[in-house]
């Protein structure tokens, strides 16, 4: 008899019941029935389904990790077993709500809901089924656990995709399967959602890269590092062009209403640079981030308005200086009083400031300059030589140039004497300041340079909109660009651009997850800040760091 | 001379031109507002008692805040979800149907404490799931880390909840005994604000006897004072901050029961504003210290609730009361700059080195 | 020459007298230590001199000028750096950037010229990096500008800190307890490095210390500090046969026995 370590059902019992509780949440809080309607894989599985069966394969999957060291046949039976408890709580909303008018309590306990979990099925024959299937699903989480890298890699890879493609589907077919070959395409890809055919397709293509470049791509990358200095600079600049060539063309391939999903995605990348260098780079946790963009806007608004409240009847441009200058006069003077409080009292004095903000522009107090509830009407558009910014292809133009200004003067700053004053004070002010650093000054120009990007994206907002009105400004804007960033990764310009398109892009394409949006943020906050804080794209200096622990010896927990 | 100039402290003279001016303006707005006389005596009353009334509700919320505060220096942001979460449930699963039976109305005072203990078993379960996932793991993180974290709980739960019960305004059922008012020494009070206040000054000074009295209450002020010495000296510190945060979430799961008889509404956003109100009454008071949160939420309840009508109007700012919440962020703001430590705190927030 | 007075300094914290009416002189050039049972005050007393802590009382000059009331950044650019106790680098800033940090007060470029590239900026960056490599390699720390400071070697972690205090060219330099936490070998390293620090760069240097040995061996004059008062000041030998110092260390009735 060979000497097993103890099998640790304990801990998959447990997680079989978290990942029970997890999708009861779901199914109650109406996730599963509202995203049942995008279909993934046509007729086949929905989005709601796969968060779903997430839980049970979560379940399964944990539980393996637990185990490492015990033997295959054991895993596969804690998974199973995982699995097939996280379905009982959903069998017992079943039973109960048949009796029961849960209704009356919980609104999303619907018919619908429930036919869902049980495949529309009868009752028994239903539960049978999701016990099996949520039992088997469990089983194939703890598998993953059990292959080696190079078929699991390529596996999940070309799931992720699947998914991806599937969830936009709708999306790419408004976009490009109207006509001509796209139509072709479309036909033989999709359905609702991605047909099986389009599925295998997606999933051999993607899966198949991805293992060729697991094989080859290591050499690939040695050949490419082991070329002169003077060829790599050019293979740099090489990537930078096609960078700039593809964002130049990006309008011509999205068409008119993905560019306008990009044109805010892009203002809220321009808010995300400025609110980076005021927490990324200085540390400074800013929850009113918002006011600055209502400042700029109304700014804005108020000087070019054509309607009644409009004071001075000027065009974009010449109000554009004057919208920024008094977004940063407004940074400087919310900063004056908050530049002795640190961490967590300035996030809650920062929140205050933008709520008053808000209020304030709601208020009668100042209707008479700014209209209250009613807002800023007849803002004119923007116009360049005769090229009026009405369109969004055309609009998409100036956001675009906004946006690589703010993100060339960040990549400047930060590798300047100004950066490097910034993330001192982040690590420790008080040395900071025994370096000689002025701290008044560097989050005075922290605050004031993280102001002036936010006036800049609102003034561009209130000509795209023609319009604005306060409930435009809410607390939600600056929990959003603070999500964008730190999910991107704090202190990381690529990462302001991943963040904006996953936590702006993606819930403006599928209008189901609007509803589910700040859930969402608040989990990912969480998710995020427990297992990588860093964000998805991390700053140079921690990717550096972790590879650095890379290649140490690493310890099991 | 030249010597003094160079070290005139720029900052702390902008900071009190700031103040002056905002004293200049509330009394005179004060000054107008007592010449003008607009509202009768009868009207000041009721200002002072709905104040009083909302200032024993952002008192009990505050107390959550400062006992997280005092043992883990920590802002805990969802505070407010937890004062939400109870009273939105217990409305749902209990008030509701108690109401439509009549239940209500017959054992008003039984059907009430049943409501509050629904109210606070959710709460308590909901803040001891967020203190597990997503406040323990990070406790040795950056001070940054757990807020963060704190702010996602919040909007997590305030969404949760709303996925669960809806998003639209549940009514609390009346209760009929609580109809009508008071009359006590010539002034009459609604018996609702009564029952709000009395009732949030007994859980107070109940809570304050735990916490200097009892055994818990010397070992969570023992891990206030310094986690790795109370660990040594043989407390569980996990267990004492699992009971700090039942403690000031059952406080909020009560406040929310009292909210819901004082305004008769629920929904899944009422944690958010008050909660932030409670959290600057904690801070007025002083951060960490019970009678502070008790004196900092009435202050604030009181200046909200006189102010717009006392110092606003006088002014000439018209529909002033839209301003309340803009009076409670600029009070918080003030505090924090000239007096961190609160009314009753001792300086341990921004203590250097 | 004198350079640093401190003179009737006092620092109240609540009710504890952390330094009552202390007076002390360092020479130009000199090494000097401060020594003391632990809570006598010398690490407030840094921290006056820098400006972290401003002092109830009494006065603080530094080469003629007062410094008590002024700020810690303008006291760094009058040329005062100094170390602390529980090495404080920016843990997360490599180790170039900690210097380049150092260097701050040193450098006039602005954060326009930055955006814009200006050829001043960049000439200064540039002369700015080829001093911080200088100054790494002055420190022993040739060749790892690039790891982050938290990943450094303790003793690295030391001599970075102190070359991030060098870099603002300091005339005087206050160490707290430089060799905390190493052994023997690395202590002897560090002692030979502060008097490089005196004889290459004219430095003038003091120090908090606890080893007696490098205490003894280094310094030119010793005060010592107990509850915030200086009960003793002098050469190496006069302080070891001091009896009230002896007291100090090891408690009453020790001097008789020793």
């Amino acid at each position: 008899m060979d000497t097993q370590i103890g099998f640790n059902w304990r801990e998959s019992v447990r997680l079989g019941l978290i990942g029970g509780l997890v999708a009861l949440s779901l199914s109650l809080i109406g996730v599963v029935e509202t995203f049942g309607g995008r279909g993934i894989i046509s007729g086949v599985i929905s989005l709601g389904q796969i968060l779903l069966f997430g839980a049970m394969a979560g379940a399964g999957y944990m539980s393996a990790r637990q185990n490492p060291h015990a033997r295959t046949g054991l895993n596969l039976v804690g998974g199973l077993i995982a699995g097939l408890l996280a379905s009982l709580p959903l069998i017992v909303l079943v039973f109960v709500a048949g009796p029961i008018n849960l209704r009356d309590f919980l609104p999303n306990a619907s018919p619908g809901l429930l036919k869902l979990l049980i495949f529309e099925q009868d009752q028994a024959t239903g539960s049978l089924l999701l016990l099996a299937v949520s039992a088997v699903v469990g089983l194939v989480g703890a598998g993953i656990t059990l292959l080696p890298g190079r078929v699991r890699h390529p596996l999940l890879m070309g799931l992720l995709f699947v998914l991806m493609v599937g969830l936009l589907s709708e999306i790419i077919i408004l976009a490009w399967g109207t006509k001509g070959l796209g139509l072709k395409i479309r036909r033989f890809m999709f359905d609702k959602g991605l047909s099986i055919r389009g599925t295998l397709l997606v999933f051999l293509i993607v899966a198949g890269l991805n293992a060729l470049w697991g094989a080859l791509g290591g050499r690939a990358q040695a050949r490419v590092s082991a070329l002169p200095a003077q060829q790599q600079k050019v293979l740099g600049w090489g990537r930078i062009a096609l960078g700039v060539l593809f964002m130049l063309v990006l309008p011509m391939i999205l068409r008119t209403y993905l560019t306008e999903v990009i044109n805010n995605v892009g203002l809220f990348i321009l808010m995300g640079f400025g609110l980076n260098i005021v927490v990324g780079f200085a540390g400074l946790l800013d929850l009113g981030y918002v006011a600055f963009f209502a400042i700029g806007a109304y700014t804005m608004g108020v000087l070019t308005s054509q309607g009644e409240l409009g004071v001075a009847g000027m065009s974009f441009w010449s109000a554009l200086p004057i919208a920024v200058a008094a977004s940063v006069l407004a940074g400087v003077i919310l900063g004056v009083p908050v530049l002795r409080m640190r961490g967590d009292y300035l996030a809650i004095v920062t929140l205050g400031f933008g709520e008053i903000i808000r209020i304030l522009a709601l208020s009668d107090f100042l209707a008479p300059a700014i209209g209250g509830a009613q807002g800023i009407l007849k803002i004119p558009k923007a116009s360049l030589g005769g090229l009026e910014f009405v369109a969004p292809e055309t609009l998409y133009y100036l956001i675009l140039a906004a946006c690589l200004v703010a993100a060339f003067v960040s990549w400047r700053l930060r590798d300047a004497r100004l950066g490097r004053q910034w993330m001192a004070m982040r690590e420790d002010e008080d040395v900071a300041e025994a370096m000689g650093i002025n701290l008044v000054q560097t989050k005075l120009l922290a605050f004031a340079m993280g102001a002036a990007f936010a006036g800049l994206s609102g003034a561009i907002f209130a000509t795209k909109l023609s319009s604005i009105f306060p409930h435009s400004f809410n607390l939600l804007i600056s929990i959003n660009v603070l999500c964008l960033i730190i999910v991107g990764g704090m202190g990381s310009l690529p990462g302001v651009m991943v963040g904006a398109l996953i936590l702006v892009g993606l819930p403006e394409l599928l209008r189901e997850f609007a509803e589910y949006r700040l859930l969402m943020y608040g989990a990912l906050l969480i998710v995020m800040m427990l297992s990588r804080p860093e964000g998805f794209w991390p700053e140079e200096s921690r990717k550096r760091e972790l590879h650095e622990f890379e290649t140490e010896p690493v310890l099991a927990d | 001379m030249r010597q003094r100039l160079e070290n005139i402290d720029y900052l702390g003279l902008v900071l009190w031109l700031f103040r002056t001016a905002i004293i200049v303006a509330v009394v005179w707005g004060t000054v107008a507002t007592i010449r003008d006389n607009p509202y009768s005596t009868r009207n000041w009353i009721d200002f002072v008692i709905f104040g009083l009334a909302q200032g024993s509700l952002y008192a009990l919320i505050a107390l959550g805040y400062t006992l997280v505060y005092g043992v883990l220096f920590i802002i805990n942001f969802a505070h407010g979800e937890f004062f939400m979460s109870g009273v939105f449930t217990a409305t749902v699963f209990v008030a509701i149907p108690m109401g439509q039976s009549g239940f209500l109305d017959r054992n008003p005072i039984l059907a009430l404490l049943i409501i509050a203990v629904v109210a606070m078993a959710t709460s308590v379960g909901i803040s001891l799931l967020t203190e597990r996932i997503a406040y323990r793991p990070l406790r040795r993180a950056p001070r940054l880390v757990p807020l963060i974290t704190a702010i996602g709980a919040s909007f997590f739960w305030q969404y949760f909840f709303r996925g669960l019960y809806g998003s639209g305004i549940t009514a609390f059922p009346t209760v009929q005994a609580l109809q009508g008012s008071w009359s006590i020494a010539g002034i009459d009070i609604l018996k609702t604000q009564a029952v709000v206040i009395v009732a949030s000054i007994l859980l107070l000074i109940t809570l304050y006897v735990i916490v200097m009295r009892t055994k818990m209450g010397k070992a969570m002020r023992a891990v206030a004072e310094d986690k790795e010495i109370a660990a040594l000296m043989g407390i569980d510190v996990d267990r004492v901050i699992v009971i700090t945060f039942a403690m000031g979430s059952a406080a909020a799961g009560v406040a929310g029961v009292l909210y819901a008889i004082l305004f008769r509404q629920v929904h899944f956003f009422m944690g958010f504003i008050p909660g932030i109100k409670a959290f600057t009454a904690a801070v007025l008071g002083g951060i960490g210290s019970i009678p502070g949160a008790a004196l900092g939420g009435l202050f604030l309840g009181m200046v909200e609730s006189v102010g717009p009508s006392l110092f606003l109007e006088g002014l000439g700012i018209p529909s002033s009361y839209q301003l309340k919440d803009v009076i409670a962020f600029t009070m918080l703001v003030l505090v924090l700059i000239f007096r961190p430590q609160g009314i009753l705190g001792e300086r341990l927030a921004e203590k250097k080195a | 020459m004198t350079i640093l007075i401190a003179n009737q300094v006092t620092k109240r914290f609540g009710g504890l007298t952390a330094l009552s009416a202390l007076n002390l002189e360092i020479k130009e050039r000199s090494i000097s230590s401060i020594i003391g049972p632990n809570g006598a005050g010398k690490t407030t007393f840094f921290n006056c001199v820098t400006g972290f802590y401003q002092a109830e009382e009494g006065e603080i000059i530094f080469e003629g000028r007062p410094i008590h009331s002024r700020r810690p950044d303008q006291i760094t650019s009058l040329g005062v750096a100094r170390t602390y106790q529980n090495i404080r680098l920016f843990a997360n800033m490599t180790a170039m950037e900690n210097i380049l940090v150092g260097l701050h007060p040193k450098l006039r470029s602005t954060w326009v010229g930055a955006v814009l590239g200006s050829p001043g900026t960049r000439h200064e960056e540039d002369e700015a990096h080829e001093e911080a490599r200088q100054l790494l390699g002055f420190v022993g720390l040739r060749g790892k500008g690039d790891i982050v400071a938290k990943n450094l070697a303790y003793g690295d972690q030391r001599r970075l800190e102190i070359g991030r205090a060098l870099a603002s060219h300091p005339r005087l330099l206050l160490l707290d307890e430089p060799t905390a936490g190493m052994n023997p070998a690395e202590t002897a390293e560090m002692t030979a490095f502060i008097q490089r620090l005196r004889d290459e760069l004219g430095i003038t240097i003091l120090l908090i210390e606890h080893q007696m040995r490098v205490v003894m061996g280094i310094s030119e004059t010793i005060a010592v500090l107990d509850y915030g008062e200086k009960i003793a000041e002098g050469t190496p030998a006069e302080i070891q046969g001091n009896p009230q110092v002896i007291e100090a260390y090891l408690g009453r009735g020790a001097a008789e026995v020793t």
